[in-house]
């Protein structure tokens, strides 16, 4: 958690989004969405094409009209408010940098419109510029910057109105993979730095796992899930979730066993029986699917000692444990993805780090292997 | 091979346009342009050669600058530009008043009506010009529409002198030349991003700073196009001054053509024909410069 940004403080909601919808025509863009964002937070809404993550944003900023519900900022309803009177500035997906205009002119601009002075407006726009290690380039037009340069023109065109919210579409999208990862901690930095709340919109899971303080998941114009991300990692609420943060293995299962602190759940896909140290509440007999992350999987030539202990009192033999097949392996550099083919034919994706430059006894394609995990590794979802 | 034909390629392109400019244009050009120092004779053609040859032998260059002195000596001519002039910006910023909204509106539109108005803006190009501006004489005239119609209204009791007017020019080259203004204008707002806009206002930007600082400043390239392909035929416009304008005052086009066909004073018409040239060439130099300007500024 210590990679995190600030958290929240325990405060009013700063932003609140009151049962939103958003209709075009026919279609719902935005469905019922219901959200609180405390002040200084990182929040990320993340979500596929078509899941109305933009057109909530848009939202926010006031491009658009929600067709029911409310959005209060810092307790102000901004319903009737136009976008050019909103205490909210928001970075463009295609960073939209006025091409005639040098960069300080770009980034003057939003405090020329609050009519300051021009060696106060002179004072922020050298400021920010400072921040964000653009002083040199001042007179440059956008077409003369690079990528990240750009990038970090609009973020400073945005920041420089002191925002109570700061929308950023998309930040990193247009950038390459490493300057990506640079600017996601110049991000944060700058976020720590200035104390603005910020409202991320991603597709990339990856972008929204290390920017955000708290993330929300959206599919289908609904928020699936909102939580930090290692709440949306290591304990998703649905499979949809499941499945788009990560790679997964899913099984289907009966649920045989429900009690408080343990379940067992019988599964064709894995001709076997799972065992899952925590409870779940729902109706026995009841189909429900054991999620199981690949870095929390073993591969072993040999079947595992039935693990006691404390954790695992009554698992028996072949419970969490599977025999099968290596088909696949990708060596990723820092770790190897193994495919393994079981006995009722689904395959299984395991990751296993690389721990070690030279493994001569590493275990090889065809090889037969026992795939095995802790009683708490999976997670048990009902829907 | 390839390389060759390639070359070889490219070569013929830029042939036909120079070969169409340099007959077309080039020579023509210098013809008059020497012409305009010849001295006025009465004989077939109607001006005395400039180069005196005797037994195959260049013996004398007779340069005759009178034209262009006589240019300046007679009120007329002076007269006749400085009002072509006048008439052509006031026709071209008339034309940017009207032809900017509707180059903007067309712009914003949907697709499909888009086609639809910019068919409407082409469509009086199906009729013959002079037709129009004859057109124009029927609707301004004393016992013409507008006055009858106004008349029988009662709105006026005797006829408004409209035709061989100032203003009876100006709505001619307006009406002739407005799509030559709207055609640049729309190719270049409607690569207009809109997302500069939005960036605009929510920098804090009302609809009109937005428009004034964001559209217009872009635009500017469109405005300077439309505008020279008004201006520049509005300077030299013969029709329409002919048909519609006043006879105590007329344009250059007019002159130019009388000197050639009723005084058939060919080196007076080709001086003022190149001096009118050299108007021009500032303006296109000025459109050279911008038109350079947005080829560097690239996207």
């Amino acid at each position: 958690m210590s990679t995190q940004p600030s958290g929240p403080t325990a405060q009013a909601p700063y932003l609140r989004i009151e049962n939103v919808t958003k209709r075009f025509g026919d279609f719902v863009a935005v469905n019922d969405v219901s959200l609180h964002v405390q002040r200084g937070e990182i929040f990320c809404l993340l979500g596929g094409s078509g899941s109305g993550k933009t057109t909530l944003l848009r939202m926010l900023a006031g491009f658009e009209t929600p067709t029911s519900g409310k959005i209060y900022i810092d307790g102000q309803d901004m319903s009737e408010i136009p976008p050019y009177d909103r205490p909210v500035n928001m970075m463009f997906q295609s960073y939209a940098l006025f091409p005639h205009m040098s960069v300080e002119k770009n980034v003057a601009f939003g405090l020329e419109q609050e009519r300051l002075g021009r060696q106060e407006i002179k004072r922020r726009v050298g400021e920010i510029l400072e921040i964000i290690k653009m002083t040199p380039y001042l007179a440059r037009k956008p077409h003369q910057l690079s990528g990240g340069q750009r990038q970090r023109v609009a973020l400073a065109r945005a920041l420089v109105k002191r925002p109570k919210l700061l929308l950023l579409d998309e930040p990193l999208a247009a950038l390459d993979r490493k300057l990506r990862e640079h600017t996601q901690f110049e991000l944060i930095n700058i976020q720590e730095q200035l104390g603005v709340t910020f409202v991320v919109v991603t597709h990339d899971q990856e972008e929204a796992m290390t920017l955000s303080s708290r993330m929300g998941v959206m599919n289908h114009g609904q928020i699936v899930q909102v939580g930090t991300p290692t709440d949306i990692y290591e304990f998703p609420a649905t499979r949809f979730v499941a499945d788009f943060i990560g790679s997964v293995n899913m099984f289907e299962g009966k649920l045989i066993e429900d009690e408080p602190d343990f379940v067992r759940i019988r599964c064709e896909d894995l001709g076997g029986i799972v065992y899952v140290n925590h409870g779940i509440s729902s109706a026995p007999d009841a189909t429900v699917w054991v999620a199981v992350r690949p870095e929390k999987i073993n591969l072993s030539r040999h079947p595992p000692a039935p693990a006691g202990g404390a954790h695992q009192p009554e698992a028996g033999a072949g419970e969490n444990t599977v025999r099968g097949t290596v088909k696949e392996i990708a060596y990723m550099g820092d770790m190897s993805i193994y495919l393994v083919r079981v006995e009722s034919g689904r395959t299984i994706r395991v990751t296993i780090p690389n721990v070690a430059r030279h493994m001569e006894d590493r275990i090889t394609w065809d090889e037969t292997v026992y795939v095995s995990w802790h009683a708490a590794s999976p997670v048990v979802l009902t829907r | 091979m390839p390389r060759f034909s390639a070359h070889a390629g490219r070569r013929i392109v830029i042939a036909i346009p120079t070969v169409w400019l340099i007959v077309l244009f080039l020579i023509p050009f210098i013809i008059v342009f020497k012409i305009s120092f010849s001295e006025v004779r009465l004989a077939m053609p109607p001006f005395a050669p400039l180069l005196e040859w005797l037994d195959g032998k260049l013996v004398a260059i007779k340069l005759n600058f009178a034209n262009y002195a006589f240019l300046f000596t007679d009120a007329l001519y002076v007269s006749s530009y400085l009002y072509s002039l006048k008439v052509a910006a006031i026709s071209t910023v008339f034309c940017l008043l009207l032809g900017y909204p509707m180059a903007y509106a067309i712009a914003r539109s949907s697709p499909t009506s888009r086609s639809v108005l910019l068919m409407l803006i082409v469509l009086p190009f199906w009729t013959s010009f002079l037709l129009r501006v004859y057109a124009w004489i029927g609707l301004l005239k004393s016992n013409g529409v507008i006055n009858n119609v106004l008349m029988s209204l009662g709105i006026i009791h005797e006829p408004i002198t409209m035709l061989q007017t100032d203003f009876a020019v100006y709505i001619g080259i307006v009406y002739s030349y407005l799509p030559f203004m709207i055609l640049p204008l729309y190719a270049n707002l409607e690569k207009h991003d809109l997302t500069l806009i939005e960036a605009a206002a929510d920098l804090g930007a009302r609809p009109i700073t937005a428009f004034l600082r964001i559209t217009l400043p872009q635009s500017l390239p469109g405005i300077i196009a439309g505008s020279l392909l008004v201006f520049i035929p509005a300077v030299g416009e013969y029709v329409i001054p002919s048909l519609l304008g006043r006879t105590d005052q007329l344009m250059i086009g007019r002159i130019l053509s009388d000197e050639f066909f009723e005084n058939r004073d060919w080196p007076v018409a080709s001086a003022v024909a190149i001096f009118m040239l050299g108007l021009l060439v500032v303006p296109i130099m000025l459109f050279q410069h911008f038109e350079k300007r947005t080829l560097e500024a690239g996207k």
